[in-house]
């Protein structure tokens, strides 16, 4: 390894940590004999930056030059910043020796446009099959398919990689060739329809032989910029729905702005990156996923976006004060779930030991119930009677709202300064 | 009051119920071997470990509950916490006692507390899986010095048998004095004669391979660029990465 890959390394990571996927789950590889690693089927993070993201993969650009000249990205072509490209040995060695460290799950590869997409495309093609051909490497690999590229590319990376992505970045696509005069929503949805197709395929080629290869078994996910443009929470959470519809997208990623760019006037100033609302965009996201949330429930043209204070879930539960309280002794499981302060987990402790006897507001707590919260949406006989419809919505609100009051507020008013030109 | 003495082992603490039900009293404490007994005892008996008791015991628990459930009475054990042999015999009772499966009535307080505390030891090995960091030797053996809170070092020697089965590694507790070794082929146990290889954490750098502290300024490197400054947040930093580990861990050193 040369010198200077300490520099390279600096680089070429700083330019590609502004992209948020980084989660490892969705395959499990064994290790084959005389080969290094295996993929263990559940998300492990290795480590955590100090602004509190996991790092489970080595999150790495190709290289940081580009010939496109995004608005809201760090390495558009008109900034002024140092450069690096990494030959497909050195990124290839990096990889096997941190993996060999239990530093990392595997790899995420990214990559400035250089010459045309398809020639970026294919040597990032040659660094994933690099390391499962000649280096026999089991671990996850993430590659992010350029915008733009031709299908026999993104149909070999599909060979190789556990997981393919295609970022969005700005829903509505007016929004993104405003920012990105290059890209268009074609470009992105047309690669996202070849990995749809390559996961079915696979799917269909493996129930047939058992040793069809895998093509991209991790599905594919994408990411959108949160608070670049102007779109509201419930254009953002239609589109990532509308996502979810296809059958093989299995995130989608929401990266509040970090104004990298401040000179470009398109762009909106912001003192701080809207930290509260990604953090309720995800919130948002997993009841979608996790909670059988419709996404019109969480928000629609009555409640645009999503209220900063308090998290979603509850934000639902106090405008519908009449499904309340739940018997958690007879309650379904799909109602229990609803239930602000019950998560996934204990609303299936609850269903599956209440056959037992009765629940009670002991039992709640030590199944982890935020009881705080669930208190007023539930009963369980012994517990006192102050449900959500007796002291009112505003009520539970600001009760729930003063104690953790001096944290949030801080955000919101830092967020209340985002204005757009 | 009835007092089990019996030598602490996990074995030792099965054959103990055996003998309980075969003599038909059971504890009220369970104590060590030289542990002094409480004032007023009105039976005091000492167990003998005996592999084929805690056998039988362990099969017929093994018939009556899920395979998680008997993983979750290992991972209790190995909380090493002061009294929980005491929970994990009185959940053995309760589990012989019944006709019908309990592990899932978590309305009992002793089946919780099971669950409870298997899933703070989980939730360390699972951390253990994450954040051990091999430091390579000049001999080409790749070392992890850990110290757990928890005594997980057991439960995660497949996960690193499976991953890295074509490096020799040795991981470490430092705190409890013993390791694994594995050869490419099988993995023993082993205990180091000294412990001046890894001082303050860090394997000592007379031993170092010689491209290890290349790879660890690397890491190092690659750790501080992808941190996002305008979202530092060192109150969730340390929340998920607790700061009893980071004497082990490269990046943080
Ligand atoms: S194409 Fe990618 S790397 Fe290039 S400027 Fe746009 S976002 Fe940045």
């Amino acid at each position: 390894m040369t010198d200077n890959i300490l520099e390279k390394l600096k680089i070429l990571a700083e330019s590609a940590k502004y992209d948020v996927s980084c989660a490892s789950s969705g395959t499990s590889r064994k290790n084959i004999p005389g080969g290094i690693g295996n993929t263990a089927g559940w998300g492990i993070c290795h480590s955590f930056t100090e602004d509190g993201r996991c790092i489970s993969l080595l999150k790495i650009m190709l290289t940081n030059y580009c010939i496109y000249d995004c608005a809201y990205c760090i390495n558009r072509r008109s900034n002024d910043l140092p450069r690096a490209t990494f030959s497909v040995s050195e990124l290839v060695e990096l990889t096997i020796e941190f993996y060999r460290r239990n530093y990392i799950e595997g790899l995420f590869l990214s990559s400035g446009v250089v010459r045309n997409p398809d020639y970026t495309m294919e040597r990032m093609v040659r660094v994933v099959k690099d390391l499962r051909t000649v280096w026999k490497f089991n671990g996850y690999i993430h590659m992010k398919s350029i915008p733009g590229a031709s299908e026999h590319l993104v149909h070999e990376a599909g060979l190789y990689a556990d997981r393919l992505s295609v970022n969005i970045e700005i829903p509505i696509e007016q929004n993104l060739k405003m920012l990105a005069p290059e890209k268009d929503h074609a470009s992105v949805y047309q690669p996202m329809l070849y990995i749809q197709q390559g996961v079915l395929e696979s799917k269909e080629e493996r129930q047939k032989h058992r040793f069809a290869p895998r093509f991209a078994p991790a599905g594919q996910s994408t990411q959108m910029i949160i608070g670049a443009t102007n779109e509201n929470d419930m254009k953002i959470l239609q589109t990532s729905e509308a996502l979810y519809q296809r059958p093989s997208m299995k995130r989608v990623y929401y990266s509040g702005f970090v104004p990298v760019n401040s000179y470009d006037k398109r762009l909106p100033v912001l003192k701080q990156p809207p930290l509260v609302r990604e953090n309720r965009l995800y919130q948002a996201d997993w009841l979608m996923r996790f909670y059988e949330f419709k996404v019109d429930e969480i928000v629609n043209d009555q409640y645009p976006d999503l209220d900063l204070e308090i998290d979603p879930k509850l934000s639902w539960a106090l405008r519908h004060p009449e499904m309340f309280p739940v018997d958690v002794n007879k309650a379904d499981y799909q109602l229990i779930l609803r239930v602000p302060g019950i998560g996934v987990k204990s609303a299936k402790l609850i269903v599956v030991s209440r056959r037992y006897g009765r629940i009670t507001g002991d039992t709640l707590k030590k199944m982890g119930v935020v009881m705080k919260k669930a208190q007023y949406f539930i009963t369980c006989k012994e517990l006192p009677v102050h449900s959500v419809n007796e002291i009112s919505p505003e009520y539970v609100r600001k009760t729930l709202t003063d104690s953790s009051v001096s944290s949030s507020k801080r955000f919101v008013t830092q967020q209340l300064s985002l204005n757009f030109p | 009051m009835v007092i089990f003495h019996y030598d602490k082992t996990f074995e030792g603490l099965l054959s103990a119920v055996f003998d309980a039900y075969f003599r038909k009293t059971f504890p009220d404490k369970l104590l060590g071997l030289e542990e002094i007994d409480p004032l007023f005892v009105d039976e005091n008996y000492t167990v003998v470990t005996q592999k084929d008791k805690a056998e039988r015991v362990w099969k017929a628990l093994k018939k009556k509950l899920s395979s998680n459930a008997c993983n979750m009475l290992t991972y209790v054990w190995l909380s090493e916490l002061e009294e929980s042999d005491r929970l994990i015999f009185q959940y053995i009772r309760k589990v012989f006692d019944s006709e019908v499966s309990i592990e899932l009535n978590l309305i009992d307080d002793d089946i919780l507390q099971v669950r409870n505390l298997a899933q703070k030891v989980n939730k360390e090995r699972l951390r253990m899986i994450e954040f051990v960091r091999f430091q390579k030797a000049a001999d080409d053996i790749f070392f992890a010095p850990i110290s757990p809170d928890y005594n997980c070092l057991p439960l995660i020697i497949q996960h690193f048998k499976a991953r890295f089965a074509d490096q020799k590694w040795i991981i470490y507790d430092i705190k409890r004095d013993y390791g694994f070794y594995y050869d490419l082929k099988t993995v023993t146990e082993m205990t180091l004669e000294t412990t001046s290889l890894f001082p303050g954490g860090k394997l000592n750098e007379a031993l170092m391979a010689e491209d290890e502290k290349k790879f660890q300024q690397l890491w190092k490197a690659y750790f501080k660029s992808t941190t996002i400054k305008d979202r530092i947040n060192p109150k969730l930093h340390c929340q998920l990465l607790p700061r009893r580990y980071w004497k082990y861990m490269t990046e943080k050193q």
